[in-house]
């Protein structure tokens, strides 16, 4: 059966790259005891995704990723099992079952929440004006291939100032289809002299979701929604 | 929340950051407030390096089971983070509680190869400790070197406050006792060393002095103080099975280069391969009760979640229940996907049995390392492996699928001709014959000969250890002649050579017959700029030229000078327990192309039967 595993990273470990968050759980499932499914052939390996890399230096209170199991746990066991095998600073928050026919995690995110915090306030003025705006916002984005430039705006699909405005709340675009980076939130921030480069403290990404709704009436739902408790 | 010593912005702006932050899996947690003796365990490589060291994980878990004693690790920053900290101050501190290492009571060094050692001095420094013991005081930790690098550890005489000479099970919990001992008695520095000096197997070279003739060879080493043995000797376990073993291994987030569990089989070599400084170090040869080894294999899969599970040994096909091991972990772990990996094997229709099962043949290779070309010259180095062998081995591999083979050997050993370096073409032709006379409907395409070869490095405590080394010319030129030779082969286009950089191996040759006057030249190196010498990437001849040069030594005296029987070597001082006159026999006896069987087979009384222990005593009880 496929289930949807949510974690949460903290601490030191926002130093672990991506890939050895992978080999990190690859090991987490032999060390609990969950039966996961393995691939076929002569180099087996887990039947594991990840719902969306989260980049070095981020906190992160809604990771997922999906597995294929045998099954014969509750989702309160599998939680307690995978919690008592983990290093400090990463959480199992939940462990659910998804429907047979469910889409894989990385194949449905659309947005992502994260809150970034600096160590003063922002001019919230010059933020909403900035945000309320219509023309583009372009920022150069760094990838394999070279620099390029994009146009964020339509990505970033909410934004508030929270914590006396010392914290930006921001939804932005996830996915493979489009992909906006709180990074680029700030690097154009700074562009716009509303913030200095790397200021930002703390990135934390907070939830993950898929858009359920239709391509008039967008509805995000946290990736966690689709499963449900074994009970 | 952990503290760290590096601050965000320093760990986001190098590479690999997580090699910094401790908090592993298995990691060791005490409070540091608690324990009576803070001990570092250094490996002085970069994380990954350090990290696939199983000597280390024994001696952390052994002392993180006492209760007054907390182990800490720590490896060489790679060099952004080095550039970072001096340009910041930041003293170099242990992954666990992340505390400066100048905080610790012992700072211990494992020396695995000759050139870690200028990240010896990197540690030191970085951790603002006294490169040299004479400006250390008790605001300094106790520095001490273990290893194989310690069965000559006269190169690093000036650096280190002690050494311990041999396996590390065995007089650690004395050494502590001691200390915590003269440090209760409010002792210097120097009466603890002295008290250390009195424990078999440590060896404290402020209390030796050496002498040297006009033509630089030693006049005379010995105690320079009353009741200072002039013999240390190695530590040996003598019965493995009950020895600790980390049973919950530290497992690293970063890729490390052993990401697997290393189940370690025995201890020792019967071979006496005479070139070769592991199988005459460590013996006896000694072996790991079966029932013991599946219980640890069991746990330690089990504690770490790994997908792989190694064997360790030197020759692992001389464990007498390999057999029962390799088959219960097929049965036991195989279908869970738990990959079995068996370095060091034989190829005989055991192995290819085995590997059968657990590789994939297509994208498996065969490896066999018959270090020498000819078989006169196999004899001479005393590798027991025939041409026969390797031909049958290859024959019967072949048959079962396989086409790719890989072959080890070594360029300019003792007495070297053309024609024994030619052999290693011939040798490599011979096989890939041996797969073109199965008929062409019975074989899967191309064979693949791959033929590699390194420079021989005489070492301390080996037969070898008269030979002269080759020069880094002599090196190249044997190289080419081989490399010509293959081209001039029939099946050329299915052999393929390749073979080592020479520099390096010069250097290491200089450190492993050297003596206590390379320590400047250690240092100067040092402060050239010269780090991370076994990275190709870092390496930087002319810095160590330049040392050579403005200390007025010159690296060819250790090297490529022939020595006479009777001269004192710097590491004379060692009891490493085989005896000098086994050595010089089996010096003659390879000199006269004279094969000398192995332990099982016949003892040659090479002096470690005084352990009582292993080989040595099979069959006795």
């Amino acid at each position: 059966m496929k289930v949807r595993i949510k974690f949460a990273k903290s601490g030191v470990m926002k130093y672990v790259g991506h890939l050895d968050m992978v080999r990190y759980f690859q090991k987490a499932m032999r060390r609990a005891g969950i039966d996961i499914s393995y691939t076929a052939g002569f180099s087996p390996h887990q039947i594991m995704s990840f719902a969306q890399p989260l980049g070095v230096g981020l906190y992160s209170e809604g990771e997922y990723i999906d597995i294929e199991t045998a099954g014969g746990l509750t989702s309160r066991e599998a939680v307690d099992a995978l919690n008592a095998v983990m290093a400090d600073g990463v959480r199992i928050l939940s462990y659910r079952k998804l429907p047979d026919d469910a889409g894989n995690a990385m194949s449905i995110v659309a947005r992502a929440d994260y809150l970034v915090q600096f160590s003063r306030p922002l001019d919230a003025d010059r933020a909403e004006r900035f945000f309320r705006g219509t023309e583009p916002i372009e920022v150069e984005k760094k990838s394999k291939r070279g620099v390029t430039t994009v146009n964020i705006r339509p990505m970033v699909s909410g934004w508030e100032l929270r914590d006396e405005n010392r914290s930006l709340w921001l939804r932005l675009s996830a996915g493979s289809a489009s992909n906006c980076k709180p990074e680029l939130v700030l690097d154009a921030l700074a562009l716009a002299d509303i913030i200095e480069k790397n200021e930002a403290v703390q990135i934390t990404r907070l939830e993950l979701y898929a858009d359920t709704g239709t391509k008039q009436q967008p509805v995000c739902t946290p990736l966690e929604d689709l499963g449900e408790d074994i009970v | 929340m952990n503290k760290l010593a590096l601050p965000d912005r320093i760990l986001m702006e190098i590479e690999k950051p997580a090699r910094y932050i401790g908090n592993e899996i298995n990691m060791i947690k005490k409070n540091p407030a608690q324990v009576e003796i803070r001990f570092c365990m250094c490996f002085p490589d970069v994380y990954e390096v350090g990290m696939s060291h199983l000597g280390i994980q024994i001696l952390y878990d052994m002392f993180n089971r006492w209760e007054d004693t907390y182990c800490e690790r720590v490896y060489s920053p790679w060099t952004d983070l080095d550039k970072a900290m001096r340009r910041e101050h930041i003293p170099l501190f242990a992954l666990e509680s992340q505390d400066p290492i100048k905080d610790f009571d012992f700072l211990g060094i494992t020396l695995q190869y000759e050139m870690c050692y200028t990240n010896v001095l990197q540690v030191l420094d970085l951790g603002g400790i006294p490169l040299r013991w004479k400006d250390r005081t008790w605001d300094h930790p106790i520095v001490i070197g273990g290893g194989p690098c310690v069965y000559n550890p006269e190169p690093l005489a000036d650096f280190f406050d002690l050494f311990y000479i041999g396996e590390g099970e065995t007089v650690y919990r004395q050494l502590l006792d001691t200390y915590k001992t003269s440090r209760r008695l409010k002792e210097t520095r120097e009466e603890f060393l002295y008290r250390c000096t009195q424990i078999e197997g440590l060896y404290v070279p402020r209390f030796y002095d050496v002498d040297y003739r006009e033509d630089g060879t030693i006049a005379s080493f010995g105690p320079n103080r009353d009741g200072v043995p002039e013999k240390v000797g190695k530590q040996v376990v003598t019965d493995l099975s009950d020895a600790p073993y980390p049973l919950k291994p530290v497992v690293p987030f970063v890729k490390v280069i052993q990401d697997r569990v290393t189940l370690e089989i025995m201890r020792g070599c019967i071979r006496g391969c005479r070139f070769c400084q592991a199988g005459m170090i460590y013996r006896p040869l000694r072996e790991k009760d079966v029932e013991v080894l599946k219980e640890h294999a069991r746990q330690m899969l089990q504690s770490t979640g790994h997908e792989e599970i190694s064997l360790s040994s030197l020759s692992s096909s001389d464990h007498s229940g390999l057999a029962e091991l390799v088959n219960f972990l097929i049965d036991e772990f195989g279908s869970k996907g738990v990959n079995i990996s068996l370095p060091s094997l034989r190829i005989d229709a055991f192995s290819l049995d085995v590997m059968r099962k657990v590789q994939d043949i297509r994208k498996s290779s065969l490896t066999f390392a018959p270090e020498a070309g000819s078989q006169r010259m196999r004899d001479v180095i005393n590798k027991g492996l025939t041409e026969e062998d390797i031909l049958k081995g290859a024959a019967l591999a072949f048959s079962g699928g396989w086409n790719k083979v890989k072959l080890y050997f070594m360029l300019g050993l003792p007495g070297e001709t053309e024609e024994d370096i030619k052999g290693i073409a011939w040798l490599s032709e011979k096989i890939a014959e041996t797969y073109y006379a199965i008929p062409k409907d019975k074989r899967i395409g191309k064979c693949q000969i791959t033929a590699s070869s390194s420079f021989f490095i005489p070492k301390a405590f080996t037969p070898f250890q008269w030979s002269p080394m080759g020069t880094k010319k002599e090196f190249l030129d044997k190289a080419r002649i081989v490399n010509e030779e293959m081209k001039a082969q029939l099946n050329r286009k299915s052999l393929r050579y390749n073979w080592h950089e020479a520099d390096l191996s010069e250097l290491e040759g200089v450190f492993a017959r050297g003596d206590r006057r390379l320590c400047d030249v250690l240092v100067k190196a040092y402060e050239n700029g010269a780090l991370f010498d076994s990275w190709s990437e870092c390496f930087d001849r002319e810095k160590w030229d330049d040392a050579f040069a403005r200390c007025g030594m010159d690296p060819s005296f250790y090297t490529t000078r022939p020595r006479e029987r009777d001269e004192i070597f710097p590491w004379d001082f060692i009891d490493a327990g085989v005896s000098k006159t086994f050595l010089l026999r089996e010096w003659d006896r390879a000199m006269a192309g004279q094969v000398t069987p192995n332990c099982r087979v016949q003892c040659s009384g090479c002096g470690a039967m005084k352990y009582k222990g292993g080989v040595c005593c099979e069959g006795q009880d």
